[in-house]
């Protein structure tokens, strides 16, 4: 994905799915985000339930190939049949011998991603037996000939009048069918036509108890039930990362499962099957119910299909811990305005699908869309078993970047300096976006002059067909004096012998570009007793991590390890103004350094407001900064600050001085990082702004922590924006 | 429907269980629990006695009914419920009734186990699933409800928790009664 064409078309693409599918798909996703934050706020064990989840997936995973064993023996047992299936075309071989054996025509099916992914259903009608979903989201995708656009709600992004007049085309019912009820009555009643003349009946499985041989489904519409319940021969398909050790590990999933997807507490149907169970088959041609359940046939599929790789690969494994729930996607306002049909792959979308599809298909697959993770992280803390799900995207993302073997440019690389060797395949935009502080150092040494010739019409042509920069984003205007010259100027601190010393990050953008949040953080430090120092820091490696620059970034943070060292010696506390900066502080570096590198920096480091909340707290004066009279302020908190827990500060020391604060709940601007900026992203950048802009629609002052946001909140509201911290800050 | 003590519906916050029994057993916190959730989950929640049982269940029944029969000391299916159903009757049945093995308070589910009788089908073919449940069958929590789903598992048995109605918004709007019952009510056994 880097040539011009490419990014066009993509962007055609990105525009013709938010006008036909978006809104569908926003307001259903919105609706189950809202739901999850109810529903997971009634569980007062909630964050212990995520812990325990993730426990037993990390002991399952681990324990893979005995676990296959065990439930093998437990299956075989009680009569059934297990099968190992290397891949997807000997999945599909051994349940087309399956139906053959049955001599079935006919097949019904419950919703099962697994199936989706290794595309059973064409292989059965290629074996000659019909195939009906039961589900009624996947009935509509058979009907409509789609793919699903949602792990959960596969037809999400068609609306009741989409789906009225499909069926109404395709079936020419009596009477024109309307409503929702008209549309699940018709579908109900023609499905139970077809679940009555099956011979095998189909289902996935959401867990499988080793020890006991036991599945477990989760549903709504009781579609999987009489699936099982109305054929003699069950076939269910499940991957092999499905397994967990004891049959009462499934405990904490079936609390979590629902509440984390649609926002239910508990499905409708959680139904456990220990085939053959003790139903009776039913004969819907004889009409009899047999004795016994005796006649009754089960094989299970367990699917590998690159599982087992994935598991010896550090980086993928946890992937396997997902438990499909859809938060990753629900969560994601990408997703929740452009849907799966383009933030997906092959078989699964949003979040996570990065790593199933690169895991089951290949990373070809997974370049379709990984770059929509823009690693906001607002998924991190939803997931039922704590899965980083942008670390993950990130990690693909590097290696997409290291197997591109395209265009080198040399003009362009020496523009954006990349000790990172082996990266001479990288697209040259994320060569760009990689190495802002670079540009930011050039930019404000040759400012006016580079803010002249960033502007000139020629330029941002230039700029758009070469590095995929949109022309209709501002670009940052860079400041002549930095803020360390300014500091530095002024002769440091005013300061002297204070109790506390703090480091003030000078992040490239506070540098060089939003100087003045630099100065007005140095005035409130200062005012409340702080001695503040602004040394040369190298930039945190934000910038080429959030590109999958993953060893640029390592060493960026390798240089940061080094030149606090000395600080955290003299024991100084860091402050940072830049959210995305803190976030590589204190959560990112501990995948990039050695453990006790990265729990000092960790541990010393802090967000502007949240140092400033601690310093008030221990009693520092909050009459030497500037109240308010109940001023009323709009605040947006930025994303990765969300995420590590640390809005309320920002809020809470604005209403401790008087101000009105009232903060969005839009989970991102739209414009995380250079996202935004990107010529085949724009348009979705901006929609995804809408929710904020027209949350903030009636605010007269609104405030951002984040650079990105106050960009973007600048070009949705046409004025600029600004940094709270230059509210409260005294008059120099 | 009309009872002596007046019917609730569960939009109100003071909802109480309705009860034919004039001397009704104290509820306990986990009727009480498993009464509210099981009515936010979109059940009708009832309580009697077993000597007013029949009387509740008379007049919970739409005919043509099934049921699968009860196993609780002094109660039994109505005559006008047809046991081991063929599919024809499970397909036009009205209403199905069905013991539930033990229900779970705090999330207002019911665990329906299979059996050759066929529980299963009787529980979710027709339109009104009614659950009969003896109140000593109530467990307090999920890791408990899974404990003893955990037993029947291990002897081979099949069990669905099953909370509320079937329902599905794949057609755009929220719907009650997608494949299985629209409607579910469930019997506490007072005195079981
Ligand atoms: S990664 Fe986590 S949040 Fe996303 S679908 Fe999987 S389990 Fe759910």
């Amino acid at each position: 994905m880097s040539g011009t064409l490419d990014r066009e078309e993509k962007a055609a693409r990105i525009r013709h799915l938010l006008s036909t599918e978006g809104d569908s798909v926003e307001r259903n996703t919105q609706g189950f985000n809202r739901g999850r934050y109810d529903a997971v706020a009634d569980l007062s064990d909630y964050e212990e339930l995520k812990s325990q989840a993730r426990a037993v997936k990390e002991d399952a995973i681990a324990r893979l190939p005995e676990l296959i064993e065990t439930v093998r023996e437990s299956v075989q047992s009680r009569g059934g049949h297990v099968y190992l299936a290397e891949d997807a075309a000997d999945a599909n071989r051994y349940v087309r011998e399956v139906v053959e054996s049955e001599n079935a025509d006919s097949v019904v099916k419950s919703k099962s991603m697994t199936s989706e992914e290794i595309e059973v259903n064409d292989a059965l009608r290629e074996a000659g037996a019909e195939v009906w979903e039961t589900d009624l989201g996947e009935f509509v995708l058979q009907v409509a000939d789609e793919a699903p656009s949602h792990i959960v709600a596969p037809a999400i992004h068609k609306s009741e009048a989409d789906i009225a007049e499909l069926f109404n085309a395709h079936f020419d019912p009596d009477e024109p069918l309307e409503t929702a009820d008209d549309l699940t009555r018709f579908a109900r009643e023609y499905l139970a036509e077809r679940i009555a003349g099956a011979d095998v009946g189909m289902t996935g499985a959401n867990f499988v108890a080793a020890d006991t041989g036991t599945l477990a489904l989760v549903t709504s519409e009781g579609n999987a039930r009489k699936t099982v319940a109305a054929t003699d021969t069950h076939v269910a398909v499940a991957g092999v990362e499905k397994l967990l050790p004891r049959f009462e590990d499934v405990a904490p999933f079936v609390e979590l499962i629902g509440r984390s997807g649609t926002g239910q507490d508990i499905t409708s149907y959680v139904t456990f099957l220990t085939p053959p169970g003790d139903a009776p088959t039913m004969d819907f041609e004889d009409d009899s119910l047999s004795e016994g359940a005796d006649n009754r046939e089960f094989h299970l599929v367990l699917l590998d299909n690159g599982r087992m790789e994935m598991r010896e690969d550090d980086q993928l494994r946890e992937t396997l811990y997902c438990i499909r729930c859809s938060a990753c996607a629900n969560s994601c306002a990408n997703f929740q305005h452009v849907g799966g049909h383009a933030f997906g792959g092959e078989t699964y979308s949003g979040g996570i699908a990065t790593g199933w599809e690169a895991g089951v298909h290949g990373l070809d697959s997974a370049a379709e869309f990984n770059d929509f993770c823009t690693g906001c992280t607002r998924c991190v803390n939803q997931c039922p078993v704590e899965i980083d799900i942008p670390w993950i995207n990130t990690v693909v993302r590097d290696r997409l970047n290291r197997g591109e073997s395209n265009k080198f440019d040399f003009l362009v690389d020496g523009l954006t300096p990349d000790e990172e060797t082996e990266s001479g395949g990288l697209d040259l935009q994320k060569r760009l976006f990689g190495n802002f502080p670079t540009l930011a150092r050039l930019g404000s040494a040759t400012a006016p002059v580079s803010n002249w010739v960033a502007r000139a019409p020629g330029t941002r042509a230039l700029a758009e067909r070469a590095l995929g920069v949109d022309s209709r984003r501002d670009l940052p205007e860079f400041q002549r004096e930095s803020l360390r010259e300014w500091f530095a100027a002024r002769g440091g601190t005013t300061v002297r012998d204070a109790d506390r010393e703090a480091v003030l990050y000078p992040d490239p953008y506070t540098d060089y570009v939003a100087v003045e949040r630099g100065k007005a953080a140095v005035r409130t430090l200062e005012a409340l007793g702080v001695s503040v120092r602004i040394p040369d820091l190298p930039a945190s490696g934000r910038a080429p991590l959030s590109q999958g620059m993953i060893s640029t970034a390592e060493s960026r943070a390798e240089a940061v390890a080094d030149a606090l060292a000395p600080h955290l010696d003299a024991d100084r506390d860091v402050v940072v103004i830049e959210p995305s900066d803190l976030a590589m502080f204190r959560a990112d570096y501990r995948k990039l350094l050695p453990e006790e590198a990265a729990s000092r920096i960790a541990d010393r480091s802090y967000e502007l407001f949240e140092y400033l909340y601690g310093l008030l707290e221990n009693g520092a004066d909050a009459d030497t900064l500037r109240a308010s009279d109940g001023e009323r302020v709009a605040y947006h908190s930025h994303c990765q600050q969300r995420t590590l827990g640390l809005e309320e500060y920002t809020t809470e020391v604005l209403g401790e001085l008087g101000y009105d604060v009232v903060s969005s709940d839009a989970e991102c601007c739209g414009m995380a990082g250079s996202f935004g900026y990107k010529r085949e992203y724009y348009e979705l950048s901006m929609d995804v702004g809408t929710d904020l802009r027209d949350q903030f629609a009636d605010e007269e002052r609104v405030v951002a922590s984040g650079t990105s946001c106050c960009e973007q909140l600048a070009a949705l509201r046409d004025e600029t924006v600004g940094h709270p911290i230059r509210r409260i800050a005294p008059a120099e | 429907m009309t009872d002596e003590h007046g019917t609730e519906t569960s939009e109100n916050s003071t909802h109480t269980i309705t009860s034919r029994d004039s001397h009704t057993l104290p509820m306990t916190g986990l009727v009480q629990q498993f009464d509210s959730e099981a009515t936010d989950a979109g059940c009708e929640v009832r309580r009697a006695a077993v000597e007013d049982f029949a009387e509740e269940i008379a007049d919970l029944l739409e005919p043509p009914a099934v049921g699968a029969p009860l196993p609780f000391d002094g109660v039994s299916l109505p005559e006008r419920a047809t046991t081991d159903p063929t599919p024809a009757e499970l397909e036009s049945a009205e209403t199905g009734i069905t013991p539930a093995r033990f229900a779970v308070a705090d999330y207002g589910s019911v665990a329906i186990e299979s059996t050759p009788a066929g529980d299963e089908q009787v529980s979710l073919w027709p339109g009104h699933h009614v659950a009969v449940l003896a109140e000593s069958d109530l467990v307090a929590d999920m890791p408990a409800g899974i404990e003893r789903v955990g037993e029947i598992a291990r002897a081979g048995g099949d069990v669905v928790l099953a909370t509320g109605p079937s329902a599905t918004a794949d057609m755009g709007e929220l719907v009650l009664g997608a494949h299985g019952p629209r409607s579910v009510s469930v019997v506490l056994l007072e005195d079981r």
